[in-house]
């Protein structure tokens, strides 16, 4: 096997030097009735062609976003990724390596943290990120948690309806034996409806959340939550899971969030079937050492050189144990990467351009399939590059009828919102040329595309 | 003659902020071709405060330049105890990136990702005959998550069956992750101590009707299978509780025993320590947990059935304890670690086992005689040794600083905490004897130099891109991000 550098007489040599006769010995230690007593029931090994071979096939027994005309966001983007970011990230000196806990030999892993840290603070207005969460999901959960560990007793958390409902689910889960009391926001036009935000905020709530933009694409007034927010003495979190909106729109920071989490995975991670994405986190200057995850900080060396470690690990399960703010133990490295790169190529300039052609498409395509009969926008308010159609027709066939001609649609609310069970959510991105929307407008209204 | 680190050309680079320029752009976006429309101004931000600006060769060689200052995998030896540092093969990352891995949309009908969902499966069929174990989920998004995932599988089970249980037993050698997962599960954590290996009688000293779970690692962070564990399950079995088992150290059991099959109820997978995937400087993980079947009914929703010769997404799960993250796991982690399976065969996986262990025991008898070694068993994939035969007052982490100098990576240091000073090494199977030779030759020399040039030692390294650096004054006034100043 080509990963195994042993021969024969390695084995024997240091077998010799250790003084056994044979590998089963060094087993000696797992008693007989733990043994497995037959041959692991796997297929045999395949050689790289095999192996290469076999998993393309699987590989086109699916849908590339690249072939089809997709309209699919809710939480994942079809964005364009420069040709530099795999390149880059495919250096092995970092994704070969590990957490940085040696600094001496890790700074360019360190250093690339320390500037996503920077980076994902400038986006999103606040003072403090940490090196990242697994997901936008999971991250919503941990601001949860914060939000109930600085919170002071505080046990309530108030979810908009309109956060993702991936998001809901996985605080849910988060929260299932921790005696929080999640308790829903209702919606009004398709955004958070105030005035029963309003009649729901207590001296209980520790926070809510709410997505920016939420997911049916719409922009939220954070600000006019945040002030009612504030009034209850409760944290706002907002969560971002198209943070591309954040080059164009107001930061979560300015409105006054508290805290800020989402999911990178539109700066240039790919779509994989929706893992592994990159969940960011950033909250006040206050709550800096009650946040969860890694953090990487700026230091000198003995001769005064600039250099960066790991630091503030007394929040951390290795050193915390049970008491941990989080039992995370990892950070998506490899994804830091391919975000700050994309955020670095595209810049203070390109993002904001990109972010507009976004909201231009989307805005097109809107009032395009607003204009068909049998269909209509329900929500009245700013979009960015997704929206939401009712239609007459059932959406269910009429996405199927649309992936006979090679669409993508959009994604069906009725499972996740009663009362939209006519509703479609649909994303516009750069990737989607005219042409594309064009033929889409054509196909729901009926016509061969 | 020892090899240390040699010399080379180490390019210092600057902050990206810091190499902005205004006007640069390093992209190129698709001109518009629908009508030009702008939000409500109001709405709009000001342009973001001190973003980079820079042109694409800029960034190429930014970060070109900060890849090496790493060490990788790819770059030496890098015997980092409990974290299974063993190469990452190049297939993996080739198939990972087939655009049709690679560009497809988590939303995308079932029906149309049929190649995804029978992978995911294939992956779940093999993990549980590696594992013994009859189900599966690959939703976890790292270890970690995996140990969360496990905890409130066992919390659900026993609430369903009218139970309230408040404590879960953890021996003193665990990972910080266990007790943090726990905790996370409202369950409060008995510590118990262990000699070595865990005895039966130590647990069952703890164990009462209250427990809702031991959770156990094994091989444990010493390197030493816990030869009680069949007596210790059934023990915990007995008073009604449950047994989960990190799976951090499975590279050490392949082909050889199953956790399945010897009373283990849960246990999670590092995907990308045993089954190769990369750790990429610190994650993405990948962490799928195997369950007995009583636990199936609560696994996280989706779970990826075949029926009918048709792979589905099942949400329709009452009893399950919902949902982990976005969509179904880190599925390009999950090619990878196929990849692996394929590429290595049920023989090979076996034979990575033994040849991690031969490793582990090979570099032990190299060094038992200069370095202290406190545990006697028989140990399996890792080593650790303690400081306690340094001399000139050097400890531990001098001599993983000195390791740097002669051109490895250090091991894991200072855990498991019950070894004074520990020196955690882990080879894995990939390493040559040659190579092997080589570092054991390195932490014999620098023993020696512990008795007769200990400034070496305390001064190290000094052949890396930064001598030691001030963690203390970077903890008490914290410099989280770049600012203009």
């Amino acid at each position: 096997m080509r990963y195994l550098p042993h021969t024969e007489v390695d084995v024997q040599q240091m077998l010799a030097q250790i003084g056994v006769s044979n590998i089963d010995e060094l087993f000696s230690g797992v008693p007989e009735d733990c043994r497995l007593k037959r041959p692991l029931d796997l297929p045999a090994a395949k050689s790289e062609a095999e192996t290469l071979g076999f998993l393309r096939g699987l590989s086109e027994q699916n849908t590339k976003t690249s072939d089809w005309d997709s309209f699919l966001g809710g939480g994942a983007y079809n964005h364009f990724i420069p040709s530099v970011i795999d390149q880059l990230v495919s250096r092995s000196e970092f994704y070969t390596a590990y957490t940085p806990y040696q600094p001496e030999i890790s700074q360019g892993t360190l250093q690339a943290i320390f500037e996503f840290q920077t980076l994902i603070c400038q986006l999103t207005g606040m003072d403090v990120a940490n090196a990242s969460m697994y997901d936008g999901a999971s991250a919503c959960a941990e601001a949860v948690l914060l939000t109930i560990r600085a919170g002071k007793k505080r046990n309530k958390v108030l979810l908009s309806q309109a956060l993702p409902p991936q998001y809901r689910e996985t605080v849910a889960t988060y929260c299932r034996y921790l005696q929080v009391n999640l308790v829903d926001v209702p919606l009004q036009d398709g955004v958070t409806d105030q005035a029963a935000l309003k009649e729901l905020l207590d001296d209980q709530v520790a926070s809510v959340v709410v997505g920016y933009p939420n997911y049916f694409g719409q922009i939220e007034d954070l600000a006019a939550i945040s002030e009612l927010t504030h009034a209850s003495g409760s944290r706002l979190v907002a969560a971002v899971a198209e943070p591309l909106a954040l080059a164009l729109y107001k930061s979560p920071g300015d409105l006054g969030a508290d805290v800020v989490v989402g999911e990178g995975q539109s700066f240039g991670v790919p779509l994989s079937y929706g893992g592994p994405g990159i969940g960011f986190f950033a909250v006040r200057k206050k709550d800096m050492r009650v946040l969860p995850g890694r953090l990487v900080g700026e230091t000198i060396d003995q001769d005064g050189q600039r250099g960066f470690v790991l630091t503030l690990a007394t929040r951390e399960q290795h050193i915390r144990r049970e008491k941990a703010t989080s039992n995370i133990c990892s950070n998506q490295g490899m994804c830091i990467l391919m975000v700050s790169i994309y955020l670095a190529l595209h810049g203070k300039q390109g993002l904001r351009q990109l972010a507009q052609v976004n909201y231009a498409k989307a805005t097109y395509a809107k009032e395009k399939i607003a204009q068909l009969d049998g269909f209509a926008v329900p929500f009245s308010g700013e979009s960015f590059n997704e929206f939401v159609i009712t239609c007459s027709e059932s959406v269910a066939s009429l996405k199927t009828r649309l992936e006979q001609q090679g669409i993508l649609a959009g994604i069906s609310l009725g499972r996740d919102y009663s009362g939209l069970e006519d509703g479609l959510l649909i994303c516009v991105t750069e990737q989607n040329s005219r042409e594309q929307i064009d033929r889409l407008v054509v196909a729901l209204a009926g016509g061969e595309a | 003659m020892i090899s240390t680190a040699g010399r080379g050309l180490v390019l210092d680079e600057n902050l990206l902020f810091e190499k902005s320029q205004p006007g640069r752009v390093g992209y190129s976006i698709t001109g518009l071709d629908v009508p030009e429309v702008f939000p409500e101004s109001r709405l709009i931000r000001e342009e973001i405060e001190s973003f980079p600006e820079l042109s694409e060769v800029d960034v190429v060689r930014h970060y070109t330049r900060l890849s090496t200052w790493n060490y990788g995998v790819d770059s030496g030896f890098y015997p980092l105890g409990s974290c299974t540092m063993k190469y990452n093969p190049k297939v993996n990352e080739a198939a990972a990136r087939f655009p049709g891995f690679a560009d497809i949309h988590p939303q995308t009908p079932e029906l149309l990702n049929q190649g995804a969902l029978e992978l995911m499966y294939n992956l779940q069929r093999d993990l549980e005959e590696v594992s013994g174990f009859p189900a599966m989920t690959l939703q976890p998004a790292a270890g970690a998550q995996g140990e969360f995932a496990g905890m409130l599988m066992i919390r659900a089970w026993h609430e369903a069956n009218g139970q309230k249980r408040h404590k879960v037993i953890i021996p003193d050698t665990a990972h910080g992750t266990n007790p943090a997962s726990a905790a996370l599960c409202g369950y409060e954590v008995i510590t118990v101590a262990s000699d070595g290996v865990l005895s039966k009688e130590a647990v069952a000293a703890v164990m009462d009707d209250d427990v809702a779970a031991l959770m156990v690692t094994n091989p444990n962070t010493l390197g030493l299978f816990e030869s009680d564990i069949r007596a210790i399950c059934e023990l915990v079995h007995e008073r009604g509780g449950l047994v989960y088992a990190d799976g951090a150290n499975l590279n050490a059991l392949m082909g050889i025993s199953r956790p399945g099959d010897i009373g283990i109820d849960v246990m999670h997978f590092n995907l990308h320590k045993t089954f190769s995937t990369p750790h990429g400087g610190g994650g993405p993980g990948s962490g799928p947990v195997g369950v007995v079947e009583k636990l199936e009914p609560f696994l996280p929703v989706p779970v990826v059935i075949k029926d009918d010769d048709v792979y589905k997404l099942e949400y329709n799960r009452p009893k399950s304890i919902g949902r982990l993250k976005s969509f179904y796991g880190h599925f390009s982690i999950l090619v990878r670690a196929y990849s692996y399976i394929l590429s290595m065969g049920g023989e090979g996986l076996k034979r990575a086992t033994e040849l991690a262990v031969l490793n582990a025991n090979y570099i032990r008898a190299r060094l038992e005689g200069e370095y202290d070694l406190p545990n006697k068993q028989r140990s399996l994939h890792e080593v650790v040794f303690s400081e306690d035969s340094l001399q000139n007052d050097c400890h531990t982490l001098d001599v993983a600083k000195r390791l740097i100098d002669y051109g490895y990576h250090p091991p894991t240091i200072y855990f498991p905490l019950v070894v004074h000073g520990a020196l955690m090494i882990e080879p894995t199977e990939t390493e040559s004897k040659q190579m092997i030779d080589e570092f054991c030759d390195a932490l014999l020399a620098i023993a020696e130099e512990a008795k007769t040039a200990p400034e070496l030692l305390k001064q190290a390294p000094v052949r890396a891109k930064v001598k030691r650096l001030d963690e203390a004054t970077a903890a008490r006034k914290p410099i989280l991000r770049w600012s203009q100043e």
